[in-house]
């Protein structure tokens, strides 16, 4: 496979990315202001999330009960993997092509994009 | 102010974040952050999390026009992603330990920069470089072609270790302040590496969204990423950015670009002013 087939198939991927994640953060959001839309809202003091909204394990909790600020966020999450998919992609394509060096060198800001999610 | 309310404001301020953003070419982080906490009064850290979320939204939402085209080159842009995502990560652990006002300043300065930036590239050239290649750039095969009216036209690659430093920086930047920073991250290609201006803004559109996702994760243990805040964000300058892509074909972009240096030029002095005053 080329460098140009390449980009087109990642670039799709990019694309159906963005639309599946906007999708579900549009659906949470609807489901939330329905139900809580009338409230009042203050952001001018940094509290910070509540720590069921701070990690991968616990906003897919929250989200399998249908909840809908965590429904928001596993589509926020799914915006975020989905350039971390695209490298993922990338060191499969590289390796076809026996382009060891890119094969390492995507590698490693995988590892780096996966450290930091992990956290 | 009522939720709903909040969104739907919130939503138009990002429609008009992302169309600029496209339009100029520099992304909507740029103009979200001032507008959220100038204008919004949302918390800068809470600003960053949503400006975060719309780098990555902007970022592969113009990537899959971008690459049908042929402009943008994947190896260089993944070779540069090693500084940018170590850059980012370093950056977005400083946003915990710096006080507030130091990264307020600090946004300023990336403003006014910006625009100046902006400012002096409103007359855009196009010449191609005939010096050989940096021999790393050749090892890695980083020569390619780009699309120009008299067809494809090869283009050679400059001072890879240069461009791979300013990355860094740019990756840092990105982390720290929750936003692209493809102005700095097109001036590493364009002047220090001396590749084509349309092949450097494609590369730096790709890059940006993999940069921004290396400092989502902590941005999201450290609770600065807000599910209500970023919904209308992200939604609105994912279609704002559409629009504007659509706009810019038909825009005179001299005019657009001296419109935008005005209004980055103004909040970056704004931004400064509240972050030396400690007003944030």
């Amino acid at each position: 496979m080329t460098d140009r087939k390449m980009e087109i198939l990642l670039g799709n991927l990019l694309r159906l990315g963005v639309l599946v994640a906007g999708a579900v953060v549009l659906g949470g959001g609807l489901l939330e202001l329905i139900s809580h839309g009338s409230q009042g809202v203050d952001y001018s003091v940094f509290r910070g999330e509540p720590a069921s909204l701070r990690s991968l394990t616990s906003v897919l909790q929250g989200a399998v009960a249908t909840k809908p600020k965590h429904l928001i966020q596993i589509g926020l999450l799914l915006l975020v993997l989905t350039p971390v998919l695209r490298v993922a992609l990338s060191v499969l394509l590289f390796a076809q092509q026996r382009d060891g060096t890119f094969v390492g060198i995507t590698l490693w800001v995988l590892g780096v994009l996966l450290y930091s999610l992990a956290l | 102010m009522s939720e709903l309310e909040f969104s739907l404001l919130i939503f138009l301020g990002s429609l008009l974040a992302g169309g600029v953003g496209a339009l100029t070419g520099l992304g909507g982080g740029v103009i979200l952050v001032p507008l959220l906490v100038l204008g919004f009064k949302v918390d800068l850290h809470y600003a960053l999390g949503a400006s975060l979320i719309s780098v990555i939204a902007t970022s592969s939402g113009a990537a899959s026009a971008y690459v049908r085209e042929g402009y943008s080159n994947l190896r260089i842009g993944m070779f540069l992603e090693v500084a940018t995502t170590l850059g980012a990560l370093l950056g977005a652990h400083l946003v915990g330990i710096l006080p507030k006002s130091w990264v307020a300043t600090v946004f300023g300065v990336a403003l006014l920069y910006s625009a100046f930036q902006s400012f002096q590239d409103r007359y855009k050239d196009g010449q191609p470089s005939t010096v050989p290649s940096d021999p790393l750039a050749v090892r890695l095969r980083m020569e390619s072609t780009y699309p120009t009216p008299q067809g494809l036209q090869p283009y050679t690659v400059h001072r890879v270790l240069g461009g791979f430093s300013l990355m860094g920086v740019a990756g840092m930047l990105s982390g720290l302040l929750g936003i692209g920073s493809g102005a700095v991250k097109v001036l590493a290609m364009e002047r220090v590496m001396g590749l084509p201006y349309k092949v450097s803004t494609t590369t730096s559109n790709f890059m940006i969204g993999v940069t921004a996702a290396a400092s989502a994760g902590v941005y999201l243990s450290r609770g600065y990423i807000d599910p209500l805040l970023a919904m209308p964000v992200m939604l609105g300058v994912f279609l704002g950015s559409l629009l504007g892509a659509r706009i810019l074909s038909k825009a005179a972009p001299g005019r657009l670009r001296l419109l935008f240096v005005g209004v980055i030029a103004l909040l970056g002095v704004q931004m400064i002013y509240q972050g030396l005053r400690g007003g944030l």
